[in-house]
C-alpha cells in the first residue's frame, strides 16, 4: 500500500524558507504570489496489514513534530 | 566523590570532544564517552552531556533521528531520575525532539548559519548550571548554528518565564528565537539546553573564559567544592 504522509509547518509558525522562496519566485517576475510555506512529503509503502492507527502514531512519533508540525495522511492506492 | 560524567557521540555530533575536554579540564576526572548505539548508560552519572554538532545529518529535522536513537531512551530515563542533562547546541536540538524540553528549534529566522561570539544574559541564576553567574550577569559565549530560533506558543513561554525556566537570553536578536530565549530549564531543573556554546569557552586562547562557571556550577552542585 503506498501512503503519502504530508507535513507542514502549523498556521502562525514562522517559515523562513517559505518566505525566501516566496522573495525568489517575485524575483523571477511571478506576480501575484500571496504567501509560500514549504513542508515535506513521505512516500511510504508498507503493509497491508498496516493499521491507521500504526500510520497516525508514525506521524506523531517521528515524522511530524506535533509542537510546530501539522501531518495529513493520503493513501494513494 | 569524584565527578562522573559522561558524553554521548551521535554519528554527525561535532563538538563531543569539546565537551568532554571541558568536563575533563574543570573536573579533573575522566569522562566517559558513550556511543548513540549503547543501550546503556554508565551507573551513578553526575551529568550527561549531549554535544553540538549535526546529529544524521540533521535528517529530517535537526535531532530528530538522534532523540529516538538507543541511548537516548536511557538518557530520558536517567534525566526522569534527577540526573543532570545538559545540551549544547544540536544537543538543544536532540533534548527538545525528545520532549525533555519544551518547545522547537526552528531555522534562523534571518535564514542564515550564525557564527560569532553573543553576548547573554543570565536570567536564573539559581540552578544547578547557573549557580556560579549572577542573576542580570552578561557573558559573551560562542554560538554556531542554523537552526537555533527557538519556538513555543505563547502559553508555554509564559510558563517558562514564571517558573524561572529561561536560564539565558540574547542581548539582541540572534536568531529570531522567541523572546530571545537562549537557553532552557526543565521543570525539576536538572536538564538544560542552550544553543551557545559554553564549552568553547573556558580558556583564554578561547578568547574568553565565560563558559567556565557554568561546568564549575554544575560539577560543585554535584559533588561540592
Amino acid at each position: 500500500m503506498k501512503v503519502r504522509v504530508h507535513v507542514s509547518l502549523k498556521p502562525g509558525v514562522l517559515d523562513p524558507q517559505g518566505r525566501a522562496i516566496h522573495h525568489s519566485l517575485e524575483g523571477l517576475g511571478f506576480a501575484g504570489v500571496n504567501d509560500v510555506r514549504a513542508g515535506r512529503l513521505f512516500e511510504l509503502d508498507v503493509a497491508e496489514t498496516v493499521t491507521d492507527e500504526a500510520l497516525d502514531d508514525m506521524c506523531k512519533k517521528l515524522l511530524a513534530n506535533m509542537v510546530i508540525e501539522n501531518y495529513r495522511i493520503e493513501k494513494v492506492a | 566523590m569524584a565527578f562522573r560524567s559522561a558524553v554521548v557521540t551521535f554519528p554527525g555530533s561535532n563538538c563531543d570532544r569539546d565537551l568532554a575536554v571541558a568536563l575533563e579540564k574543570i573536573s579533573g576526572t575522566q569522562c566517559i564517552r558513550v556511543w548513540h548505539g549503547d543501550a546503556e548508560l554508565p551507573d551513578n552519572l553526575d551529568f550527561i552531556g549531549l554535544p553540538g554538532g549535526f546529529s544524521y545529518g540533521d535528517y529530517l529535522r535537526c535531532g530528530a533521528i538522534a532523540s529516538r536513537s538507543p541511548v537516548m531512551r536511557a538518557v530520558i530515563e536517567a534525566a526522569n531520575k534527577g540526573v543532570p542533562v545538559f545540551g549544547v547546541c544540536n544537543g538543544f536540538q536532540v533534548l527538545t525532539e525528545s520532549g525533555l524540553l519544551p518547545g522547537a528549534l526552528l531555522r534562523n529566522s534571518g535564514i542564515r548559519f550564525v557564527c560569532r561570539d553573543v553576548t547573554l544574559k543570565v536570567e536564573n541564576a539559581q540552578s544547578l548550571f547557573t549557580s556560579g553567574y549572577e542573576a542580570g550577569q552578561e557573558i559573551s559565549i560562542p554560538v554556531a548554528h542554523h537552526d537555533g530560533n527557538y519556538h513555543a506558543d505563547a502559553e508555554t513561554l509564559d510558563r517558562l518565564e514564571g517558573e524561572g525556566r529561561v536560564a539565558f537570553r540574547y542581548a539582541g536578536n540572534v536568531n529570531g528565537s522567541a523572546r530571545q530565549i537562549a537557553g532552557v530549564l526543565n521543570q525539576a531543573g536538572n536538564v538544560l539546553g542552550m544553543m551557545p556554546h559554553p564549552e568553547r569557552a573556558i580558556e583564554a586562547t578561547h578568547g574568553g573564559t565565560d563558559g567556565r562557571a557554568l561546568f564549575e556550577s554544575a560539577i560543585r552542585g554535584m559533588v561540592g567544592a
